[in-house]
């Protein structure tokens, strides 16, 4: 898989490409700063682009911007975002087009290899990765709505994983439940929540975020 | 005549009657200034002082109210009380006193000798007869004057009441207002005076500012030590446990490193916290508008923000509002039970404001709560206000005003448009004088010298209409760049505005 890294921190941005090469992806362009980034994308088409939001020469959210603009112009290429903090304005930004391949999650998840890799590969399928922090403050700004509010302490937990972008397999794996009692927790989320399930495990995700997103933007 | 009228005419009476009081007091000044001054009475001037201000402070009411004309407080900001030295003696001067009373008097008594305001106020009150006093007298008293007249029937007598009521509806408001016009020459503040209030004021507010500063500083550093600088020297020690094991138990060694990790996350949590205290990063990265989007998704309630800033205020600025904006979130949310609230962001001017509505249960007191006054200090260091309106019952309406917060956008002329305005002020003098009018005058007394008049070298039936038209286009070019050039200013007036 072809990757596109822009962190303008040196031992940040070597650490990644020596972790994402570990892990079997070609690095085709490691920059730091925003207007690099949106070149590199746009020339290298990669399967992801791994982007943290504050980069030179602003120092502001200029690799988001960069980011949001070359999906634009390139639908649906996969970005996952890192930031030293997460906040619900910027995911909503994110997810605002309803198509997946995108992922954003707090640069501490990088410690956790494993998981930080497979979010990665997650989000180059067409997936999506959210940081439990975002699904947090989501549910958090949710918990006054009705149907949140019915949900099992069980079904709740089930609810966060799949916010957070992962499959059926993996969140069985995460609670210790049967792939029968995922499936089973999920159908009454669904039907609590008022939304039309769905066997893809990418759009199903998606159903999820906007439904928790749902909250009128302010 | 009219109601307007009679109610001017009242308080034309009015006016003159305080003017008859002022003379009064003038009088109990001047006496109190000559037992200060040549008999050593001190204790009789700070009374007289008061009553003057008393009575001159009436005067500015009735201006601000009856004349339309606001006049402010002119005085120096009162003494300090005096403090006891270490000994508990209070020094003034070269004399130590055992009780604060006389140092606190003698402070009195030079602030209102020295206040030129003291001495403008028994100026005011002494001239005011002769001025403004005059002034509303007049029509006063000459429509008094025709009712004993009018009861002894003497018809010559009456013309001049019958003329002062004639004229009245025009003279007598415009008397009223020229009588509170004349008082602001001698009741507002100097120039100096209106420095020195500023100063005092601004010395006070640093103090506000610099104590905050402090506050927060000692908070964050708080904060530092006990959580993430803890934390780390944790991680370190485990580290080092885990290096020694690492040979004999490589599992406890594992456990370890496992915990070192767990242990950072939770320090760069802290760290992230303390950060979000000190200046949010959706702040610095999104400005003002998007920073309070960002606290009005985290807040539990149903937010609806608006947002019109044509610029960025200064980061010092931006972060005083964002901050009294998410204090006042905090109090929506914990004391009024609301589910809903509005937040207005808008510009007026220069003028930054902010609303915040909230449909709870109303009864919010900015003098009981300590988060309240600390947005109140916190947006006074910008010269910036806090309006709290909230009846019990709701709903509960908070306005924020930072003058000055934002730079004023004055739009660029045009290139093409100051190329016009440089060459019409620039030229428009050529065809007006040499060309128009002095070839004019050339013309009329038949000059045999044509110099380098255009028009003379013309031929004859064409000399004339040159002329004319020198002078039209001189006009035109020269009226061209007055309304340019007041355009400009009017554009920098409203941006300013």
């Amino acid at each position: 898989m072809r990757v596109v890294i822009a962190e303008d921190l040196h031992l940040l941005r070597e650490g990644l490409v020596a972790l994402l090469k570990a892990h079997g992806f070609e690095v085709v362009a490691a920059v730091e700063s925003g207007p690099d980034l949106l070149a590199a994308m746009l020339r290298e088409r990669p399967d992801v682009a791994v982007v943290d939001v504050r980069l030179p020469p602003t120092f502001t959210d200029e690799g988001l911007q960069a980011a949001l603009d070359a999906r634009r112009r390139i639908p649906g290429l996969p970005v996952l975002v890192l930031s030293q903090h997460v906040e619900q304005l910027y995911a909503r930004e994110l997810l605002a087009g309803g198509s997946g391949g995108v992922g954003y999650l707090l640069k501490d998840r990088v410690f956790n290899a494993g998981q930080f890799v497979d979010a990665v590969r997650r989000v180059a399928e067409g997936g999506t990765a959210m940081d439990p922090e975002v699904i947090a403050k989501l549910l958090a700004s949710n918990a006054r709505n009705e149907p949140v509010g019915r949900l099992t302490p069980r079904e709740r937990e089930v609810l966060e994983l799949m916010a957070e972008g992962r499959s059926n397999a993996a969140i069985g794996q995460r609670l210790f439940l049967s792939d029968s009692a995922v499936g089973k927790h999920t159908a009454n989320i669904f039907a609590k929540l008022g939304l039309a399930p769905s066997d893809d495990d990418n759009r199903r995700v998606l159903a999820v975020l906007t439904f928790l997103n749902g909250k009128e933007a302010p | 005549m009219n109601r307007r009228t009679l109610t001017a005419l009242g308080h034309a009476a009015g006016l003159l009657a305080m003017t008859a009081i002022g003379q009064l007091v003038a009088l109990v000044m001047l006496v109190a200034v000559a037992l200060t001054f040549f008999v050593g009475m001190v204790f009789a001037f700070p009374p007289a002082v008061r009553l003057t201000r008393a009575t001159t402070a009436a005067h500015r009411r009735l201006a601000a109210r009856w004349s339309g004309v606001t006049i402010d407080e002119p005085y120096r900001p009162a003494p300090a009380p005096p403090r006891p030295q270490r000994d508990g003696w209070y020094r003034d001067g070269r004399n130590l006193y055992k009780t604060p009373r006389v140092p606190a008097f003698n402070r009195r008594l030079s602030w209102m000798v020295n206040d030129p305001a003291t001495w403008r106020d028994l100026a005011y009150l002494m001239l005011n007869p002769w001025s403004g006093g005059l002034i509303v007298a007049i029509p006063v008293l000459l429509v008094a004057a025709g009712i004993p007249e009018l009861l002894d029937g003497d018809l010559l007598g009456l013309l001049p009441a019958v003329v002062a009521a004639a004229t009245a509806p025009a003279v007598v408001p415009w008397s009223v207002r020229v009588h509170g016009q004349i008082a602001h020459g001698l009741l507002a503040p100097t120039e100096k005076a209106r420095l020195a209030q500023r100063v005092s004021h601004l010395a006070k507010t640093r103090i506000d500012a610099v104590d905050s500063q402090a506050a927060e500083l000692r908070r964050i550093e708080r904060d530092l030590h006990d959580g993430a600088q803890a934390r780390i020297v944790a991680i370190g020690m485990t580290i080092g446990a885990a290096e020694q094991l690492v040979d004999s138990d490589p599992a406890a060694a594992k456990a370890l490193l496992a915990k070192a990790s767990e242990a950072s996350a939770t320090a760069l949590r802290e760290l992230r916290q303390v950060v979000r205290g000190i200046h949010p990063p959706v702040l610095a990265e999104r400005g003002l508008g998007d920073a309070v989007r960002a606290l009005a998704l985290d807040t539990p309630l149903n937010a609806h923000v608006t947002v019109d800033l044509p610029v960025r205020p200064d980061a010092p600025v931006e972060s005083a509002a964002y901050f009294a904006v998410s204090e006042l979130l905090t109090n929506v949310v914990k004391h009024s039970g609301a589910t809903e609230v509005w937040i207005d962001i808008s510009h007026q001017g220069t003028t930054l404001r902010i609303t915040v509505t909230d449909d709870g249960r109303g009864g919010a007191d900015p003098g009981r709560g300590t988060g309240l006054r600390g947005i109140e200090r916190r947006l006074a260091a910008f010269d910036g206000v806090l309006a709290i309106n909230s009846p019990v019952g709701g709903p509960t309406t908070a306005v924020m005003e930072l003058t000055r917060a934002l730079e004023s956008v004055v739009p660029p002329i045009p290139r093409w448009k100051s190329a016009i305005l440089g060459l019409c002020w620039g030229l428009c003098w050529l065809p007006l004088f040499p060309q128009g009018l002095v070839a004019m005058v050339m013309k009329l007394v038949n000059a045999p010298e044509r110099s380098w008049f255009l028009a003379l070298y013309m031929p004859e039936p064409l000399q004339w209409p040159t002329i004319i038209g020198m002078i039209l286009l001189g006009s035109a070019m020269l009226a061209g760049a007055v309304a340019l050039t007041n355009q400009a200013k009017r554009a920098k007036v409203d941006a300013c505005a």
